[in-house]
């Protein structure tokens, strides 16, 4: 077992005990002051909810100022490009006054990290933040403590400044944090009302402060799960069925196993090649011969909005306030619209991947994921081995978007090197990431809804089927409003041909498209300004706020739809936050094709820990939303995914950028999501503009050029 | 059939013995380590393995080991010239040109492709040359703002 040995050589600081004791922590990290934390009673339902696992119930990440004065923070979320470790260290170093480079996040290891749910709905930086935050300052209190009884005077006479604790009167009485955590042992548990900063105290965060990753990334160094290696690994490429929901009847491989160096596994269903060079493993798995027996749903993207009308589950009455008749009543003129939007896929750049290996004792994983610790019970429970035998190490994620939540790349891995013993590679083609991705789901909305003659917003009756409820709010302020919800969240067992689930701010892209282009089918019909017509049915300030700064980035002249200019507007909110958007476009009336040409953002997230971040997540969701709006569409058959590469899934490109100017309205209230809310409004502004163009109203996304004319056709 | 192959790898002289239909990709990935050129699509549609072949960009998971036999590769693991970066991968740092860095070796590499042909382009010049590298997180305005300062800081450097 010379090779096991070597192997383990490779995977540092193991942890053989359980890992949900606050003492194995220590003793794995040795001296130092510890304060331990938890993010919120929100995340610990959540976890409840999703895990059988007994969960620490008094903390789920911790900080550690070292021997040395350096500081680290052991959380359980992920960097997946959204810039949570700079964020995160940013606050951290302010809170506790140590300089911004001495600062490290230690992240996603289920052996180093305490349990945590995963990294997704934008709740990092606005649930994980001030619970982090909270600590820094109960750390800060410690060593003020151990300050003031070193230097022989009292807490309040002191200040710090990049880690030195000095006195306000005589700064030449000064101690190190490092001189105060040599030697110390020191646990504490954060309280919940440890009093943090002011805001106007931070000098780092507010500030803008690029990514800290950009050396690795931009040199090749950075390692993601596939540029993982150890001794003797093998590449996995695995039988994958036709369509979704077929079985396997039979499989020969007898043609597969005369390639040179290749191992075949079979047990059950799982059928695999395995060989150290993975274009052989690839070569072998083209050799296998299956049966299936498909069992199709009868569907396919010519009848997907029928079929989900015909199945619909029950509707849950959200909200219900005043009295819809009483508010038809009122109404001069109503709308009934449906809206479609159909199955999205995540497309991250990276395709799931992972890499394994099985010591006979514990189980090792290296998984691009968002959901370490859910993917160490998965694999645990699928395997029949103990969680803290199994140990998930997230590299660099390459993109998540809400796809890598689901970790089934990792579970394949898991089994393949329980089963053989040996390091495997499960790198899933571009093909199988079509295949497996849980799509965002394809959606039915129907909006009923009517003004008086004033332009007031009488009623609103409002049905989302399959999107779920996130983003459904009414915004605006209407007496007489219902809200009904057909089906749980974004997934709905048995009635998808294929799995679907949470994609970047989840059923608000789809609800906001919805919401917001029957309000400016409204205010198209009543002549009035769509901007105007908004403020005149908001009550909402942070909604005002957000809409009246954005007019302005534009300097947005007013005057009804369709103007013939192209512009759209659009406002939202996602995750806390509040969003509003303008774009212009233009239509080519031939072809149908629409290109953007600029998109103003304004942003309202509470406190603003880090611009340059956020506005870059503004960027990217107003670049990654056009793809959505406009072009992407999963071609399908039953269960048969036939997009399998970017040649048919267009997402976008460069040619189809648009200018984009943002603003963060800086708040001093508590910090809200930054990854999701600015691609919320992207179909309903591009479709809004669409309409001031052309007169042509776009109903279904995503809003390709054939839809485009047809709509065109009915001007 | 295995056969010698013998070129030139980010400065080196490199050999291998190998079937010459084996792509580029997985040569690079698996023999030499070099896990900086990413596999993303395996089909030329994203542009994620681009490397530089006798100086121009190309797509390798669509070129086999036997065709740069006698060529010159760089790799993104060869393009800083030690602890200097090259330009355009310091204008991707400087410009914050990246999220989750996934597609960002390939688009330097071919940024570095483009300017080799067309040392002073466009804006139009360089969105035509980077149309088919994609980028799902949506970095594409900081990647053109970052290929026209390194091509600024390339031609005022000579």
């Amino acid at each position: 077992m010379d090779k096991a040995k070597n192997i383990q050589d490779y995977i540092e600081g193991h942890t053989p005990s359980n890992t949900i004791k606050r003492r194995n922590f220590i003793q794995l990290l040795g001296g130092g002051i510890y304060v331990f934390f938890h993010a919120g009673a929100a995340l610990k339902l959540m976890a409840a909810d999703g895990d059988q696992r007994q969960l620490p119930d008094d903390f789920n990440a911790f900080l550690r100022i070292h021997e040395n004065g350096k500081v680290s923070c052991y959380t359980g979320k992920i960097e997946m490009g959204q810039g949570a470790n700079t964020g995160l260290a940013m606050m951290l170093a302010d809170e506790l006054d140590v300089a911004y480079e001495n600062v490290e996040m230690v992240m996603g290891d289920t052996d180093l990290c305490p349990w945590d749910m995963g990294t997704f709905g934008s709740l990092t930086t606005r649930m994980f933040g001030p619970s982090m935050l909270a600590a820094a300052a109960e750390a800060r209190q410690v060593l003020l403590e151990l300050a003031a009884e070193k230097l022989g005077t009292e807490v309040d006479k002191l200040e710090v400044t990049e880690g030195v604790v000095f006195n306000r009167q005589n700064k030449g009485e000064a101690v190190t944090y490092a001189q105060l955590t040599n030697g110390q042992r020191i646990e504490r548990v954060a309280k919940k009302d440890a009093t943090v900063k002011d805001y106007s105290k931070y000098k780092i965060m507010g500030k803008l402060k690029f990514r800290a990753d950009s050396m690795e990334k931009v040199t090749g160094k950075a390692k993601y799960s596939g540029d993982m290696r150890l001794p003797g690994m093998l590449y996995a490429r695995l039988l994958r069925p036709p369509s979704h929901g077929a079985k396997l009847i039979s499989v020969n491989t007898s043609e597969a196993e005369k390639i040179d160096g290749v191992q075949i596994v079979k047990d059950g269903d799982l059928v695999a090649a395995l060989h150290e060079d993975p274009e052989m493993a690839e070569k072998a798995r083209g050799l296998f011969r299956a049966k299936f027996e498909k069992a199709d749903k009868p569907v396919n993207n010519d009848n997907i909005f029928d079929y989900l009308k015909e199945r619909a589950p029950e509707g849950n009455v959200n909200i219900n306030e005043g009295d819809l008749s009483k508010g038809e009543e009122l109404a001069t003129s109503v709308f009934n619209t449906e809206f479609h939007d159909g199955y999205v896929a995540h497309s991250p750049m990276e395709p799931h991947t992972a890499m394994a290996y099985f010591d006979g004792d514990k189980m090792t994983v290296w998984a691009g994921t968002q959901t370490p610790f859910p993917a160490q019970s998965n694999i645990a429970r699928i395997l029949g081995m103990e969680a803290e035998k199994v140990r998930v190490k997230p590299p660099y994620l390459g993109g998540g978007f809400g796809g890598k939540s689901a970790h089934g790349q990792a579970v394949e891995a898991g089994k393949l090197a329980k089963l053989t013993g040996k390091p495997i590679m499960v790198d899933w083609t571009r093909e199988e990431e079509f295949f497996y991705d849980n799509f965002r789901p394809a959606a039915v909305l129907k909006v009923n809804s009517g003004i008086d003659d004033a332009g007031k917003i009488t009623f609103w009756d409002y049905h989302v089927y399959y999107a779920g409820d996130r983003g459904s709010e009414t915004l605006y302020d209407v007496p007489h409003q219902k809200r009904t919800v057909y089906g749980r969240g974004w997934r709905a067992p048995g009635i998808h041909p294929f799995d679907t689930g949470a994609w970047r701010g989840p059923g608000n892209s789809t609800n906001t498209f919805a919401r917001e282009t029957q309000v400016d089918i409204m205010a198209a019909k009543a002549g009035i300004d769509p901007v105007e017509f908004r403020l005149k049915n908001l009550k909402d300030q942070r909604a005002i706020d957000v809409l009246e700064a954005v007019a302005e980035m534009a300097d947005w002249k007013p005057g009804k739809s369709p103007s013939g200019r192209g512009f759209g507007v659009a406002i939202g909110s996602d995750a806390g936050t509040y969003v509003a958007h303008i774009a212009k476009v233009d239509v080519n009336k031939e072809t149908g094709e629409v290109k953007v040409l600029k998109v103003w953002v304004a942003q309202e997230m509470g406190f603003c820990v880090n611009p340059q971040g956020a506005t870059i997540q503004m960027e990217g969701c107003i670049n990654m939303g056009l793809g959505y709006s406009l072009k992407e569409v999963i071609e399908f058959e039953g269960g048969k995914v036939k997009t399998k590469n970017f040649d048919t899934y267009e997402i976008p490109r460069f040619s189809w950028i648009p200018e984009i100017e943002t603003k963060i309205l800086q708040r001093n209230t508590p910090p809200q999501g930054g990854g999701e809310p600015a691609i919320v409004c992207m179909g309903a502004v591009i479709g809004n503009a669409i309409y001031d163009q052309t007169g042509a109203r776009l109903l279904e996304m995503a809003m390709t050029p054939d839809k485009v004319l047809q709509a065109l056709k009915n001007v | 059939m295995k056969a010698k192959i013998e070129f030139t790898l980010n400065g080196k002289n490199v050999s291998v013995e190998l079937e010459e239909s084996k792509k580029l990709l997985w040569v690079l990935r698996t023999h030499f380590n070099l896990t900086g050129t990413k596999y993303g699509c395996g089909e030329g549609y994203c542009g994620a393995c681009t490397v530089l072949i006798n100086n121009s960009a190309t797509r390798s998971c669509a070129t086999t080991i036997g065709e740069v036999a006698g060529k010159n590769v760089i790799t993104i693991e060869g393009l800083a010239q030690g602890e200097k970066l090259h330009p355009v991968q310091q204008a991707f740092a400087d410009h914050d040109a990246l999220q989750c860095g996934y597609c960002t070796p390939g688009m330097i590499m071919n940024a570095v492709g483009l300017l080799n042909d067309q040392p002073n382009p466009s804006r139009e010049d360089i969105i035509l040359g980077m149309e088919d590298n994609l980028c799902r997180c949506g970095a594409h305005n900081r990647i053109l703002d970052a290929i026209e300062a390194a091509a600024n800081e390339m031609q005022n450097g000579k």
